[in-house]
């Protein structure tokens, strides 16, 4: 084939799955606005999303706190600016690893699962069985993941930040001789609520992509277990991605703010 | 209430997907208050039809006409009610496999119609019952089932908000013979006692014969032959005869290598 038709193809292809998606978040979004509400299951999809994936989260904060404020005395020590190491750390913290870490970590887990589940119901035609027992699949099955991801991964990163700043502490205090007294003083000190805040609007916006890029690619994949498969990958890579690409933007939005 | 003998009827209805056309030109009458049984092969879009009805597949072109309303100018609205009216056996049952058994059957009383979860219960069980399932597997969840099983729980669900019209997609296909009679049993008298409408498809000649008012027969697309329940045996159609007797020979080529 000519490769001028295939980059158009190709880029013909981009513009239309764009263009699904964006109609896709829009009934999305109304739905989670519209009764009725399916409070049962938004409650069951907070847990899972939430509360299962502390354990990763945490984790992951911990090590990410503890390397930061080894590698930051490395750093900070060629120009004897030590004394920084505890406001770094609980900026790097709050604006960026934790809310990008913990993102990317529950897309692994949660974007996946969706897709999976919402997949295997669309290809075993359960999802048309939801609609001719007179309950909209959107509203059941995307709304109360879309809402439920948006509220739960705040708190979610809030609990990672506070755990990454104490894996920070303990590496401080324990093994880089900082005094614990100081260390906690300059940590606070420092800290803005424009940080917090900022890497909690980010958890939010994540926890939207990840539900989303979940329920879009179960909700279209087709063609049996390999679909299934196919779609769990795309919503996997893509909601990452997508985390990235709006981590630059919200923080630029936060940035232009000051 | 349209006083149109016809519940539902379909004209001249195409539909394709790529290059391979499904229904070609289908039509269709089912009539109200009756039990009208569509035969033939399979891969001959019968499923599709059921679909294309349903709204779950967008026809090409044609006309659906549901209580004498063009389904294919519904918004979204009125479609939810219209879909209100109907019950569907899916040829692979798809049952939700996160809800136990119970919660499957009582799940458009529930959700659909907002009925309390007990009083739900006590319906469903009461339909399990009528398909041969005790209250024990009410409790189990889809998976643990038979696939036959699988198919009466998808049938007791189907039947359970007592709807105006029932489509069943092969609804003793996997059961055994006697399990099919009570089945076909059921659905005569869905249609007896509750004034259904149903529209079966069945390979399963014996069952047609029990549950049908009248007959159609599809083939590539197109329904080639239709008549009441008696007169399928005298049909005068070589397409027919082949079908209800199950000859290899005949009009209908099955496209496969002799060896
Ligand atoms: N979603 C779809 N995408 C593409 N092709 C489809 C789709 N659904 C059905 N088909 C095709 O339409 C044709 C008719 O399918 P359908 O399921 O209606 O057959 P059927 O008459 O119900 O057969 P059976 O008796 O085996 O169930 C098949 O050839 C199938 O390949
Ligand atoms: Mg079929």
């Amino acid at each position: 084939m000519n490769p001028l038709a295939i980059i158009g193809r190709v880029f013909l292809d981009f513009l239309v799955a764009i263009g699904r998606v964006t109609v896709f978040t829009f009934h999305g979004l109304r739905h989670i606005f519209a009764p009725p509400f399916y409070l049962r299951l938004l409650i069951k999809q907070m847990m899972s999303i939430g509360y299962f994936s502390l354990p990763v989260v945490g984790l992951t904060a911990l090590f990410t706190g503890m390397v930061l404020a080894l590698q930051i005395f490395i750093g900070a020590g060629r120009f004897n600016a030590e004394s920084a190491v505890a406001s770094i750390v609980v900026l790097g913290i709050t604006r960026e690893l934790g809310p990008v870490l913990g993102g990317l970590m529950v897309a692994g887990r949660v974007a996946s699962a969706m897709a999976a589940e919402i997949g295997t119901m669309r290809v075993t035609e359960q999802i048309d069985a939801l609609t001719t027992l007179s309950t909209n699949p959107f509203k059941y099955l995307v709304a109360p993941r879309l809402l439920a991801a948006t509220l739960t991964l705040p708190a979610l990163v809030l609990v990672a930040d506070i755990i990454g700043v104490m894996g920070g502490y303990l590496i401080a205090t324990h093994k880089l001789g900082f005094n614990a007294g100081s260390y906690m003083k300059n940590t606070i000190d420092f800290l803005e609520t424009i940080d917090v805040v900022s890497g909690l609007v980010k958890a939010a916006v994540f926890g939207f992509v990840i539900a989303l890029m979940g329920c879009y690619h179960g909700f279209h994949s087709k063609g049996g277990a390999q679909g299934v498969g196919k779609a769990t990958t795309d919503a996997v890579v893509s909601a990452s991605i997508l985390i990235l690409v709006t981590n630059y933007f919200v923080t630029e939005l936060f940035f232009s703010g000051k | 209430m349209s006083d149109d003998p016809n519940k539902i009827v379909l004209r001249d209805v195409h539909k394709r997907f790529g290059k391979k056309v499904v229904l070609d030109g289908l039509t269709l009458e089912v009539p109200r208050g009756k039990s009208l049984v569509v035969i033939g092969g399979s891969g001959t879009g019968k499923s599709v039809m059921l679909k294309c009805v349903l709204g779950l597949i967008r026809p090409d072109s044609g006309e659906i006409l549901i209580d004498g309303q063009d389904s294919m100018k519904f918004n979204a609205d009125q479609r939810e009610q219209a879909l209100r009216k109907f019950g569907m056996l899916f040829q692979g049952s798809a049952l939700f496999d996160s809800l136990k058994v119970w919660e499957n059957v009582a799940f458009g009383l529930i959700q659909g119609r907002n009925m309390p979860r007990k009083e739900a219960k006590d319906i469903a069980l009461d339909k399990m019952g009528q398909v041969g399932l005790g209250p024990e597997v009410g409790e189990l969840s889809p998976s643990e089932l038979s696939g036959g099983m699988q198919k009466r729980v998808a049938l007791a669900r189907a039947i359970a908000a007592e709807p105006e019209i029932i489509f069943f997609d092969e609804p003793t296909t996997g059961l055994d013979p006697i399990m099919a009679d009570v089945i076909n049993d059921l659905i005569k008298s869905c249609v007896q006692k509750l004034g259904a409408t149903t529209l079966s498809i069945t390979h399963d000649m014996s069952s047609a014969r029990k549950i049908a008012d009248y007959v159609a027969m599809i083939y590539k697309g197109k329904i080639i032959w239709h008549g009441t329940a008696a007169q399928v045996d005298n049909s005068g159609n070589a397409y027919v005869d082949q079908f209800i007797h199950g000859r290899a020979e005949g009009p209908i080529k099955m496209e496969v290598l002799k060896p």
